[in-house]
């Protein structure tokens, strides 16, 4: 027998991307089918992994199978039905209850007849279970992305900049919590759906804030984590149509992307709202989330939620052709909205920017000063930044550099605080010192 | 990255003919496909160059206008997609499922301002900007 001639090493390296992208592609519906029938998702994805190994042993050979996720579900439903045979003759050895056989024989069959039905609601429940609140935070995110998503476990250590080797601890307690707590794989109903689907918008905006505004590291943005956040949403918008808080918050998403260009200087540095070059912001981006906002608004059974407010001011951003055009006052409305529904000392900052620039600066400084005893914001740099600027804007320049200089000792991102400094360096020489 | 997705006329769109049902109910349903898995954000179709025209330049950037319809068929544009996906065999396996009978798709990454190098200069990037900035404002409008 002849073997074949070994692939090249860059054919094998583009045949390895060919099966990462149809992985992404197919990932969720297969690991979605098999965990309906086996009843735990750590079991499917690791049948799901089994029919990956299949595909990158299998395809540089035979090349990429016209329909590749059939092909790949066709393999894990073999495998299922071997372990499902394994487990079924080890119960034959120990269990003599002939009545107890003969269904389980009628169970094989169910699920070969199962993982052959396309069942709408398996990516979404695969949603849910990923996002299920018996895990924690970091958890929900590492089994969203690996599950929904199909990112390989070392692709989201990179991301997160943690190792590799805790990441992919994180996921295998993960799936044993999910099997302990006997977490079914089920639509949540009721009051319970409203908490649940809070949960999982929660946990996409986390991975899109992650990437937006980089909290560790040298790197202020890491757009692909930005990316698969959105392509999460437009997921998910499309399995739950008629909810207004998932289009409210893709269309906050697309909004702010937009600006991820603008947002980085020629140097790597972090360029503010109101420096951007409005011309670099993506317009197919915004296009899509003012378009993603319009639906949160027809869904929206009465006032608006916190993703659909934050996205309506990311949109009076986006309309703007200038920082001086911007509708300002519009922004301070929807700032008022969102502490109503969720009162933050964080939104009532937020809203003091907004007031300062529709009312004057000493109108903001009003607002900021209450804020000066909330314990919650003793060391929230963008406290003594607002605070900075506005002081700049009244002409306390001494006072601006002390509050830029506070802000800097506070921030944990090292080009914020290079900007922040400068900000301070701008304010002239220190107290009592001619600044001119 | 995003990607345009070009389909290549065929001698039945530069009739004009218009597509079968089976076919517009399989387009349809590849659309949706695309946009319930995120990967679509732009998309539409082109009328036959009958309906077009060309203007081509001289070296002395003369301009002359022809008129459509145009003879080389398969190097014409019928429509377009735009994908947002995180790579290009991402992007060729979403168009591989593009449910056509004969027919070519080209596959093309939106270019980026770092491949323009220095000629492209920052003051020209601006006017390209200021430029987008007006055709945007427009279309709003």
């Amino acid at each position: 027998m002849s073997t074949p001639p070994a692939p090249t090493a860059s054919a094998t390296a583009d045949l390895h991307r060919v099966v990462d992208a149809v992985w992404r592609m197919e990932s969720a519906r297969i690991v979605g089918a098999l965990t309906r029938v086996t009843g735990d998702v750590g079991q499917a994805e690791e049948l799901a992994q089994d029919a990956l190994v299949a595909a990158l042993e299998q395809w540089p050979e035979s090349g990429v199978p016209a329909k590749p996720g059939a092909w790949l579900m066709a393999i894990a439903k073999h495998r299922a039905i071997d372990s499902f045979r394994r487990s079924q003759n080890l119960q034959r050895k120990t269990v003599e209850l002939g009545r107890e056989l003969v269904q389980q024989e009628g169970v094989e069959e169910d699920w070969a007849a199962a993982l052959d039905e396309v069942v709408e609601d398996d990516v979404l429940r695969l949603v849910f279970i990923s996002c299920h609140p018996v895990l924690s935070r970091e958890a929900r995110v590492a089994m969203t992305l690996r599950l929904v998503g199909g990112l390989a476990t070392d692709e989201i250590a990179r991301a997160f900049l943690v190792p590799e080797k805790t990441l992919a601890q994180r996921i295998v307690r993960a799936k044993r919590t999910l099997t302990a707590a006997r977490v079914p794989f089920e639509m949540p109903t009721g009051a319970d759906f409203g908490a649940r689907l809070s949960s999982v918008l929660e946990v996409l905006y986390l991975v899109f804030n992650e990437g937006y505004a980089a909290t560790a590291g040298e790197d202020l943005t890491r757009p692909a984590l930005c990316q698969e956040a959105m392509r999460l949403g437009r997921i998910l918008a499309g399995l739950v149509p008629e909810e207004s808080e998932v289009h409210g918050l893709l269309a906050l998403m697309e909004l702010q992307a937009s600006r991820l260009a603008a947002r980085i200087g020629p140097d790597g540095e972090s360029v503010l709202l109101a420096d951007q070059d409005r011309s670099r912001w993506d317009r197919v981006l915004v296009n899509h989330g003012l378009a993603a906002l319009d639906r949160a608004r027809e869904t929206a059974a009465g006032a608006l939620g916190p993703y659909a407010l934050q996205a309506g001011i990311a949109a009076c951003h986006a309309r703007a052709r200038s920082v001086e055009e911007t509708d300002w006052a519009g922004i301070a409305g929807h700032y008022e909205a969102l502490a109503a529904l969720n009162p933050s000392p964080v939104i009532e900052l937020n809203r003091a920017v907004a007031v300062s620039r529709a009312y004057g600066p000493a109108a903001g400084l009003e607002l900021v000063d209450r804020l000066l005893d909330v314990p919650a914001l003793s060391s929230y740099h963008l406290l003594p930044a607002v605070r900075g600027d506005l002081l700049v804007s009244l002409g306390r320049d001494d006072e601006a550099r002390a509050e830029f200089e506070r802000a800097a000792g506070l921030t944990r991102n090292e080009r914020e605080r290079a900007l922040l400094l400068g900000r301070a360096a701008d304010c002239g020489g220190p107290a009592g010192l001619p600044t001119d | 990255m995003r990607f345009m997705v070009i389909v290549k006329a065929t001698e039945d769109s530069e009739k004009g003919a218009m597509p079968s049902q089976d076919m517009l109910e399989a387009m349809g349903a590849y659309n949706e496909e695309l946009v319930k898995a995120g990967v679509m954000l732009d998309g539409d179709g082109l009328r036959p160059s009958s309906y077009g025209a060309r203007v081509r330049f001289d070296d002395e950037g003369n301009a002359s206008v022809i008129d459509g319809p145009f003879a080389e068929t398969k190097e014409l544009v019928s429509g377009y997609w735009v994908f947002e996906v995180s790579s290009k065999e991402e992007a060729v396996e979403w168009a591989r499922r593009a449910p056509f009978r004969g027919g070519e798709l080209e596959i093309r990454p939106f270019s980026v301002p770092e491949d323009f190098g220095e000629a492209f200069t920052p003051e020209l990037q601006e006017k390209e900007n200021e430029l987008r900035d007006t055709l945007t404002a427009q279309r709003e409008a």
